[in-house]
């Protein structure tokens, strides 16, 4: 059975779009059927982090309004296999998503693929509405910083109340918290939220801690998502997170200082 | 962390610690809202239009929180900042 999986935040440049592009890679890489679809209408990028901007012909708004057929718009990645892109179009407002229109072509993805990860534009309004109504999972992304723990107190809100699930009386919307850009030494020195502090505060269970890491810029710079960098901490990062997601138990990463020298220590670095 | 911020940790609690506690009230703010009734955005309104009629007072003046604390019991807590007498 297909699953529809939305990463979602609320506040925007969280790392949404890095993200998406990295589980849906991820979860290609361990050979599952995978579609990533870009709902941020006007604003695409996706394409950009997945390097595949050259190639967009048609996208989503096109496949909706009968202007193209999914197979003339899905892009298959070039690099892994099992894996395509649904670009978002660049012309458009996020007023040409209907639910109406989205449930038509997402049920027709459901047809081929065994996931399909569903970028959010952030904000509470249509575009990120549209992109969570049809969720069988959120995937809460999340940065160790007020702002951004209240929006996705917030998300959680309207994935209980606003989406299909939750209108239909069905089993609820499965929520995991993503936290990302999470730097362990601010931790350590009182500076940062920790990732106990996230988890008490939204109550959900932990997917996974991805890093603040200069590999997610060298990625997105060279659009190749990071988690293709095997030997960067995100990318390790987000490897575990798509293990979890598919249902195995795996220790987390990444969440503590690494061990500095005792005089480092002392006098500090 | 160098030595200094060993002593100086100890003094003040750490900016994280409260983000933490602004956070936990924000929250359960935002929970008691949404949890709510249908019913209690229009109580809240009737409520605030009764002050009206005897002080001047602005709608942000006025919290009116429902408190579910068990499934017997809740408790609206109504908060109202009256204006400074002239
Ligand atoms: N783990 C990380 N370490 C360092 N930088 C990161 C990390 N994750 C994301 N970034 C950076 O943060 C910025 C925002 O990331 P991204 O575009 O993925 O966020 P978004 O939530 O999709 O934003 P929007 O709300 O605008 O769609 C980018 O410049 C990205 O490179
Ligand atoms: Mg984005």
């Amino acid at each position: 059975m297909a699953q529809i999986i939305v990463v979602t935040s609320g506040k925007g440049g969280v790392g949404k779009t890095t993200s998406s592009a990295a589980i849906a890679t991820g979860l290609a890489l361990k050979g599952h059927k995978t579609v990533v679809v870009d709902f941020d209408i006007g604003l695409r990028n996706l394409d950009l982090i997945m390097g595949c901007e050259r190639r967009v012909v048609y996208d989503f708004v096109n496949v909706i309004n009968g202007e193209a057929n999914l197979n003339q718009a899905l892009i298959k990645d070039k690099r892994t296999s099992n894996l395509f892109v649904l670009p978002a179009s660049q012309t458009r407002d996020k007023d040409a998503l209907t639910k109406e229109g989205v449930g038509r072509v997402l049920e027709e993805l459901k047809q081929e693929f065994e996931y399909i990860v569903c970028d959010s534009p952030a904000g509470i309004e249509t575009g990120a509405m549209m992109a969570l109504y049809y969720a069988d999972t959120a995937i809460v992304t999340t940065n160790p910083e007020v702002s951004s723990v209240r929006d996705s107190d917030r998300i959680l809100g309207m994935l209980q109340s606003k989406s299909k699930r939750a209108e239909e009386g069905l089993e609820p919307v499965k929520e995991l918290l993503l936290l990302t850009r999470y730097s362990p030494t601010r931790v350590a020195t009182g500076e940062m939220l920790s990732v106990a502090d996230v988890e008490e505060i939204l109550a959900i269970p932990l997917l996974g801690v991805i890093p603040e890491s200069q590999a997610v810029l060298k990625a997105s710079n060279s659009g190749v998502p990071v988690i293709i960098d095997q030997e960067s901490d995100a990318g390790k990062a987000y490897s575990d997170a798509v293990a979890r997601l598919t249902g195995e138990s795996i220790e987390m990463r990444f969440v503590t200082e690494e061990k500095k020298g005792f005089l480092k220590r002392i006098f500090g670095s | 962390m160098s030595l200094l911020d060993y002593f100086r940790a100890k003094k003040e609690p750490t900016t994280a610690v409260t983000a933490k506690e602004r956070l936990q009230i924000i929250v359960a703010h935002q929970r008691g809202e949404r949890d709510a009734p249908d019913y209690f955005p229009a109580m809240k309104q009737e409520i605030i239009e009764v002050i009206r009629k005897y002080v001047q007072i602005d709608s942000d003046q006025v919290s009116v929180q429902l408190d579910q604390n068990d499934d017997k019991l809740s408790v609206l807590e109504l908060n109202v900042t009256l204006p400074e007498k002239p």
